[in-house]
């Protein structure tokens, strides 16, 4: 009986995500995105995920708490995708359900590799959610955020430098502080900073005086970054900036030079410190090095995922623990070994879609300062997955970033998690205030559309 | 903006949308580049998935390989007439061993999987470990607590064959590999001394000790020899290729040795081979015609016609091998020159390299790749996966082919393979009395041939250390492989017609 329910949930699995990825771009449509019937399916198909992989993990492991648990986890997803939506109309579903898919694929493989941290993970997501579903209250009230740019770079900068003075170390870089027992990992927070920074600075100037000011900021930002030795971090800032500086001028020159400056610095730091050559010399060649610290991590990680093949292992039956941090950097190859790389690739068919989701809502942002925030936090999210998906699979170094919401790690889970509802309340108040503007413009007879769509004009 | 979202006005809601993208270039190019960076990890991932499972699990570092193993048995290698080759068996207490009924006899082709792993028991490793046996066996199984049965390989491997190589090559170091020319598949591979995998574990530190004798190694595919004079089948090729209008006029007097610019070859027991044309020159492995014929070769084209036949290169083999190394430059002396041409010098090959040439000329220049595996089967008998011959690719051309094959019969019709001729069947191939050291006399023999001469079937190639004269000792042994082929040939082929 358990080797039919597991072997057969196994292809199930892979089915439903397949089709739930599918629903996914379906909704990018505008027309099948108005409706409620996709995002409908999408929940039934997500709890149906939930229960086959549960089902499995307990009987693999024949362990009452997995039931506990899973009971934990549903209520979880249940209040997520019913209450969000009735508390704040507007929400975007599409980004809201496939953050809901992953944060319960992330729950529950966590819970697979180590029951203890899954718990510690819970409890973070529910206190990232209860912080978060203020955010769009929040943003709707709150008029002075475009004012303090200069704050925003400067409090950023403090932040990253007290971590390098301070910070214990983790795994060769210094990347977090300890309060009270509570270990915070700033780089992750800073990250949201970050982007206000720099959408405050540009939104409204985006002469080449106000670009090089910024870029001195954000190139001490990603200077302290490299020097933790955080480089995964330093790379998402920097990439972050030249987008966000490019998005703000529509100037092409600003991408071309990113791209020159930024090989320039890579392989300046190449040149300069030893770990970086350990990762490209471990990623170039990694059998040469299978057994020593280099080249161990990589190759277990393509162990894991080659192992795994199309379809997976099945839950509980691979061997995921072999590779090292496998939790946090390596857990799309254990989600690939046990799940299977359509699994995987489907997961990572849903980030590329959240990231669209919020191109497309950038994209009806007019206010630029909004627009820049919304933007950023899309680049932010979707390059950050690119690093860890693409080094977990060799397609290029290791850099040891967590993938959003599916990686052990609570500051990682809460800053994505607070980056998606700001986009939520950036998108509700957008709704919000067009209804108000439009039930003001037809009364005072002003519905001319061309006029409206003046540039000076602030929509919102 | 919510005005252009009420129902009443959505074609107007299209329009703008599209408008609104229209105006944010950066928008657009940022997500397009985003989906084709994405789409490059799909498809590396995608591939890496297709191309790499089995390496990845077949990998020694690779922890998963235990998980295997502790639910599914290992499963059973087979002959090509389903003979036990290689078993794993329990005992009272359900601890499980690995059985070898034949023990010493295919010890390096069928392999171990203990101590490391060799031969098929790590070419499917990876098929022998999983299991495709069906759902409700796995389901009973499980309730029952046993572990599943692995999947079973059958080879291409023919016990009779293989029993008569064994038992001729006897007491003699050396190696007997046996192919199908039209196929690839490898009947027969024996490497001596050899060892009994039932005792692996036991004498496996004996066997590291003991350096001489390398019993570890598979003489066939690593073991490195001087081609002597088999070689010259590449040399007449060669010359062949560079003269192809007048090669049959060529003619040579031959006094039992040859000298020029200081260096001196001789005859094999300085022979006087007296006046000799092309053919001749061939049947009677003259080394001095050779060695004359050599002189006279362009060198870089040489080097080419050496890297058309894999020398320096990896070999579609799917076996460890050691790759066969020669130097043919513009730069080497006269001497290294007259030594490659007669298949001494610098050049090193392996007796399964030697068999793939031989082969590829039987079949009229189309390299087949060797292969071992004939197909997978589960428990019930159900074909999981089967292997079917494959080409590797032209090594020479067909007319090429054809005059080599002529040279090769006349060896065995007139020259220093005599032994095969008279038989109920012919044959065809070319002898070496290959010298490894300065001491005269001591000499590997070699033969590499193939039957019946007009419509190849079979590649033989033998070689013995330190026996003698390939045609003296080389020769009777291959021939009792051809014997064992025909014979084993017809008995089957008895009750059909």
């Amino acid at each position: 009986m358990r080797e039919y329910v597991t072997e057969l949930s196994k292809y199930g699995i892979a089915a439903l995500m397949v089709i739930h990825t599918f629903c996914s771009f379906l909704a990018l449509y505008e027309k099948v995105g108005k409706g409620r019937l996709v995002y409908g399916i999408q929940n039934f198909l997500m709890f149906c995920i939930q229960l086959l992989m549960f089902t499995d993990l307990a009987l693999m492991n024949k362990e009452l708490e997995y039931v506990f648990y899973y009971v934990f986890v549903q209520v979880l997803l249940l209040a997520v995708t019913v209450m969000v939506p009735i508390v704040y109309e507007k929400t975007d579903r599409l980004l809201l359900n496939n953050m809901c898919m992953l944060l319960g694929i992330g729950l529950c493989i966590i819970s697979r590799l180590s029951f203890q941290k899954a718990v510690r993970q819970y409890i973070i997501v529910m206190i990232s959610l209860a912080v978060s579903l203020f955010i769009p209250l929040i943003l709707a009230k709150v008029r002075f955020l475009k004012k303090l740019t200069w704050a925003y770079g400067g409090v950023g900068l403090v932040l990253l430098s007290i971590v390098l003075i301070m910070g214990e170390v983790t795994r060769g870089s210094n990347l977090s502080f300890s309060v009270g027992g509570v270990t915070f990992q700033p780089s992750e927070f800073v990250k949201l900073i970050f982007i206000f920074f720099l959408a405050g600075a540009l939104w409204d100037n985006t002469s080449f005086a106000r670009v090089a000011l910024t870029a001195v900021i954000a190139g001490l930002h990603v200077i302290v970054l490299v020097v933790s030795k955080d480089l995964g971090s330093a790379l998402i800032f920097f990439v972050g900036y030249v987008f966000m500086v490019f998005a703000a001028t529509r100037n092409y020159l600003y991408l071309l030079a990113g791209a020159l400056g930024g090989s320039a610095a890579a392989y300046g730091a190449y040149r300069i410190f030893a770990h970086v050559q350990n990762r490209v010399i471990a990623w170039q060649n990694p059998w040469d090095y299978m057994d020593s610290v280099r080249g161990y991590a990589i190759t277990q990680s393509l162990f894991a995922i080659g192992s795994g093949s199309w379809f997976g292992m099945g839950l509980s039956k691979g061997n995921p623990t072999a590779i090292p941090v496998v939790e946090a950097d390596f857990i799309f190859s254990s989600l690939c070994e046990e799940l299977g790389v359509v699994f995987g690739i489907c997961v990572i068919l849903a980030t590329v879609a959240c990231f669209l989701a919020m191109m497309k809502l950038a994209a009806r942002i007019r206010d630029r300062f909004y627009q820049l925030i919304v933007y950023g936090a899309g680049i932010m999210y979707i390059f950050q997955s690119f690093l860890t998906i693409g080094g977990g699979t060799k397609l290029i170094p290791l850099t040891g970033v967590t993938l959003p919401f599916i990686s052990y790690g609570g500051s990682s889970v809460m800053t994505t998690m607070m980056m998606f509802f700001i986009v939520q309340g950036i998108y509700i108040r957008l709704q919000q205030e067009g209804e108000k503007r439009h039930v003001r413009k037809t009364k005072e007879g002003q519905g001319n559309v061309s006029k409206r769509r003046t540039p000076k004009e602030k929509d919102y | 903006m919510s005005a252009r979202e009420e129902p009443q006005k959505k074609k107007t809601t299209k329009k703008t949308d599209a408008r609104r993208l229209d105006n944010k270039p950066e928008i657009i190019v940022t997500s397009v580049f985003f989906v084709a960076v994405f789409l490059v990890l799909i498809v590396h991932l995608g591939y890496f998935t297709a191309t790499s499972e089995q390496d990845m699990i077949n990998n020694s570092y690779n922890s998963r390989q235990k998980i295997l193993l502790s639910r599914n048995y290992r499963g059973t290698i087979y002959s090509r007439d389903g003979e036990v080759l290689a078993e794993t068996v329990l005992d009272q207490e359900q601890n499980e061993s690995r059985s070898y009924p034949f023990a010493e006899l295919f010890a390096h082709i069928v392999g171990y999987s203990t101590q490391g792993r060799m031969g098929v028991e790590a070419l499917a490793n990876y098929y022998l470990i999983n299991t495709s046996t069906s759902l409700s066996n796995k389901a009973a199984n499980d309730v029952a607590g046993v572990k599943n049965p692995g999947d079973d390989v059958y080879t291409t491997l023919d016990v009779q064959i293989q029993e008569v190589a064994d038992s001729q090559l006897d007491i003699y170091k050396g190696a007997a590999v046996v192919t199908e020319v039209s196929t690839g598949k490898i009947l027969a591979m024996v490497s001596h001394p050899d060892f009994d995998p039932n005792e692996i574990g036991e004498i496996w530190d004996s066997l590291l000790e003991s350096e001489t004798s390398s019993v570890l190694l598979n003489r066939a595919t690593q073991g490195q020899y001087p081609p002597g004079s088999t070689f010259k089948i590449i040399t007449a090729l060669e010359y062949i290729r560079e003269n192809p209008e007048t090669y049959g006029q060529y003619s040579f007097q031959c006094g039992g040795n040859f000298q020029t610019g200081g260096s001196r070859i001789n005859c094999y027991h300085g022979t006087s081979h007296g006046q000799l044309d092309f053919v001749h020159s061939f049947a009677k492995s003259c080394n001095s015609s050779f060695a004359n014929i050599g002189m006279g070769l362009d060198r870089e084209k040489f080097a080419e016609t050496l890297e058309d036949l894999l020398f320096d290169r990896p070999l579609p083999l799917p076996l460890n091998y050691t790759k066969s190394s020669v130097l043919v430059s513009e730069d080497m002396t006269l001497d290294d020159m007259l030594q490659t041409s007669i298949g001494q010098g610098k050049t090193q090959i392996s007796p399964m390299h030697l068999n793939m040439i031989t082969s590829a000329i039987a079949n009229n220049g189309v390299l087949m790749k060797p292969y071992v595996v004939d197909r997978v089967e589960n428990d019930a008998g159900k074909v999981v996966k089967s292997f079917e011959p494959e080409e590797y690719g032209r090594l020479i051309s067909e007319s090429e082919a054809e005059i080599l094959q002529e040279l090769m019969t006349a060896v065995v019709e007139g020259g220093t393979a005599r032994k095969l001729s008279g038989l109920s069947y012919t044959a065809a191939g070319k002898t070496g009395s290959a010298e490894y050291n300065n001491v005269k006399g001591d000499s590997h023999a070699w033969f590499t041939g193939y039957a019946p001469a007009e419509n190849p079937e079979v590649c033989v190639t033998v070689i013995m250390e330190g026996a003698g004269s390939g045609g003296d000792y080389a020769v009777p042994i291959a021939r009792r492989i051809f014997d064992a082929y025909f014979n084993e040939k017809n008995a089957s082929g008895e009750p059909e017609g």
